[in-house]
């Protein structure tokens, strides 16, 4: 019996040297690719769905992936697959529930709770019915780096790739019906059919990002890199791109992490997601103490 | 209630008012707005219908009437986003909803959600570009970036907004919002400018400022304005024109034909009173189910026929 030492390899401080030694097993090599290519999909969308206050709704569509991917299993193909028919279903069906305006939000909410929890029972029913899954149902939670296959990474970096290619297209647009609804009516912008596909796309990144953190933990990655980014700056691509940025930090410092150690990856990535909004927080409220610097244009 | 007394008062006041507007606004080719026996269905419920109006080039328009009479659906109307159930409706010579950027809009609103972390340019910008697909192409495409950069500190700078306009727009008052919306909606250089309501929620010296922006917008620019307004009080001395709707029909012409006790009271078949204050405010009584117009201290120095 080995000693949980020898169990795990042990960090050297060598940044060159540890990711040669991890990068020698492909299944970290799928990791990180698995990794980067949801980190970018999920900086991304999420930074829409913070600014559109869908957090619920992305959680739910996370959510929704645990039933799928235990279905999946049951039936014996692979959880990606799973993930992916549930969660684009789930937004089409949340897309589906009518809404007259920012007033009826509450009863959207209510309906998106109830549907995550009736899904949630599924899921709970599929892993029971599959007796062999027991260990796998924390994995699917709480997230796994492990086991993810090339083709898994080719699905994913597919997914990944047609998202972030509508969204290049139909980003400005979004943007404005995000932030102005009823002007960009005015304006002949098709706000109730780019909100549907806004939330399918949602839905394929969640599920996406579900496969790294597992279906509870996908915040980590959807709302706090985000979240982070736009309370650092209000400059639009300036926080998009730092919303990438931290998404993509967090995923492979959580990967770097949870090989060297005995501690899954969802915790570490969660962990530093969170301690970077706080930081974020706590720095934007330092500098709101302290008097501005502010460029003064014209006479006031 | 079917009759019509909207062509009367029409003719009135175009024989009372040559004095009134110096821009060539009446000349028939000018036309901005028509509609012709325009009438509106929401949900089931007619909410007006047989309305005449016709707004001239850089005429300042006030819509007003009580609550729930339907004063931002005619807006929505203008801007093609609700149809007509009958009539004929044209705006810019087109379609409703066809000029596109030939028509600026400033919703009836709030205000923004005080923790949205977009600069007020930002929000400026969006009603430059925001309804192109795509991303903007770097590189060759500079010269037509600096452009929209010119246009969008220009008109940032014409509403008195430079000061404020790099701060989060949340955090911004609701007289600032309402001054870097009013940028939005003009940064495309529109021909017409419909505004819902943009002195609700404003504090008194506010509504003053922004009713004076508008105005002198309206003035300066040449953009033809048409404004829903709660309270006439602010721009009654700017106006051109109002529009008073009503179930039936509207009646249009200048301030002191429409706003009177014997037009309101025909319009709405109740007994309506207009009550003209020492300083030349208005207040109507009686008007059904509104609070009526309530009065305010707007007194522009000069101010015109609203005054005794």
């Amino acid at each position: 019996m080995m000693l949980l030492a020898d169990t795990y390899p042990a960090w050297s401080w060598n940044l060159v040297a540890d990711l040669r030694q991890m990068w020698a097993f492909p299944f970290m090599v799928n990791a990180f690719r698995a990794g980067t290519v949801v980190a970018v999909a999920a900086g991304v969308m999420g930074w829409f769905m913070v600014l559109r206050r869908q957090s619920f709704a992305g959680h739910t569509l996370a959510v929704v992936g645990f039933p799928g991917a235990a279905g999946a299993t049951l039936i014996g193909v692979s959880a990606t697959y799973g993930y992916f028919a549930f969660c684009l279903a789930a937004a089409l069906v949340i897309a589906a529930i009518p809404r007259a305006g920012r007033s009826s939000g509450g009863q959207e909410s209510a309906l998106t709770g109830a549907i995550q929890a009736f899904l949630l029972a599924c899921g709970f029913l599929f892993t029971a019915l599959y007796q062999g899954l027991l260990g796998g149902v924390t994995s699917l939670l709480f997230g796994s780096f492990l086991g993810i296959t090339t083709a898994q990474v080719w699905v994913l970096a597919a997914v990944a790739a047609a998202v972030l290619a509508t969204l290049t297209v139909i980003g400005r647009p979004l943007l404005f019906s995000s932030v102005d609804p009823d002007v960009a009516a005015g304006r002949g912008v098709p706000v109730r059919l780019l909100s549907t596909v806004f939330l399918v796309l949602l839905g394929a990144a969640a599920a996406e990002a579900s496969q790294i953190t597992g279906t509870l933990l996908v915040f980590a990655l959807l709302v706090m890199p985000a979240a982070t980014a736009q309370t650092l700056t209000a400059r639009p691509s300036l926080s998009l791109a730092l919303s990438v940025l931290i998404a993509l930090a967090v995923t492979w410092l959580g990967l770097i992490a949870a090989y060297y150690s005995p501690y899954p990856i969802g915790f570490y990535v969660t962990t530093l997601a969170f301690a970077a909004y706080v930081l974020a927080r706590l720095g934007r409220a330092a500098g709101q103490g302290l008097p501005r610097l502010v460029p003064v244009r014209g006479a006031s | 209630m079917t009759v019509k007394p909207t062509a009367r008062v029409r003719e009135a006041s175009q024989q009372t008012d040559p004095q009134r507007s110096p821009a060539p606004a009446r000349s028939p080719s000018g036309t901005v707005v028509s509609l012709r026996d325009a009438a509106v269905r929401v949900s089931g419920r007619t909410l007006w219908s047989g309305v005449e109006l016709d707004v001239g080039a850089g005429e300042f328009v006030a819509v007003l009437g009580p609550n729930g009479v339907g004063k931002s659906t005619l807006v929505k109307v203008l801007l093609g986003v609700l149809p007509t159930a009958a009539g004929e409706v044209r705006v810019l010579g087109e379609q409703p909803g066809q000029a596109g950027q030939r028509v600026g809009y400033l919703p009836q609103r709030r205000s923004f959600d005080a923790s949205l972390r977009m600069r007020g340019t930002d929000i400026v910008r969006l009603g430059w570009d925001g309804d192109r697909w795509g991303v903007p192409l770097p590189g060759r495409f500079g010269a037509r970036r600096k452009a929209a950069a010119r246009r969008i500190a220009e008109v940032i700078e014409l509403v008195g907004a430079a000061s404020y306009a790099h701060r989060p727009i949340g955090q911004c008052s609701g007289g600032e919002q309402q001054r870097l919306l009013i940028a939005q909606a003009l940064v495309r250089r529109p021909e017409l400018l419909l505004l819902d309501e943009p002195l609700d929620s404003l504090d008194l010296p506010n509504q003053a400022a922004v009713a004076a922006l508008v105005g002198r917008i309206c003035r300066e620019e040449g953009v033809t304005v048409i404004m829903v307004a709660h309270d006439v009080n602010p721009i009654l001395s700017r106006l051109d024109r109002v529009v008073y709707l009503a179930e039936g029909g509207a009646v249009s012409g200048a301030p002191e034909e429409v706003i009177t006790s014997e037009t309101l009271s025909r319009l709405y078949g109740t007994p309506i009173e207009v009550l003209r204050t020492s300083d030349g405010r208005l207040v109507v009584v009686g008007q059904p189910e509104a609070p009526a117009i309530h009065s305010d201290r707007h007194a522009a120095p000069g101010a015109g026929e609203g005054k005794p």
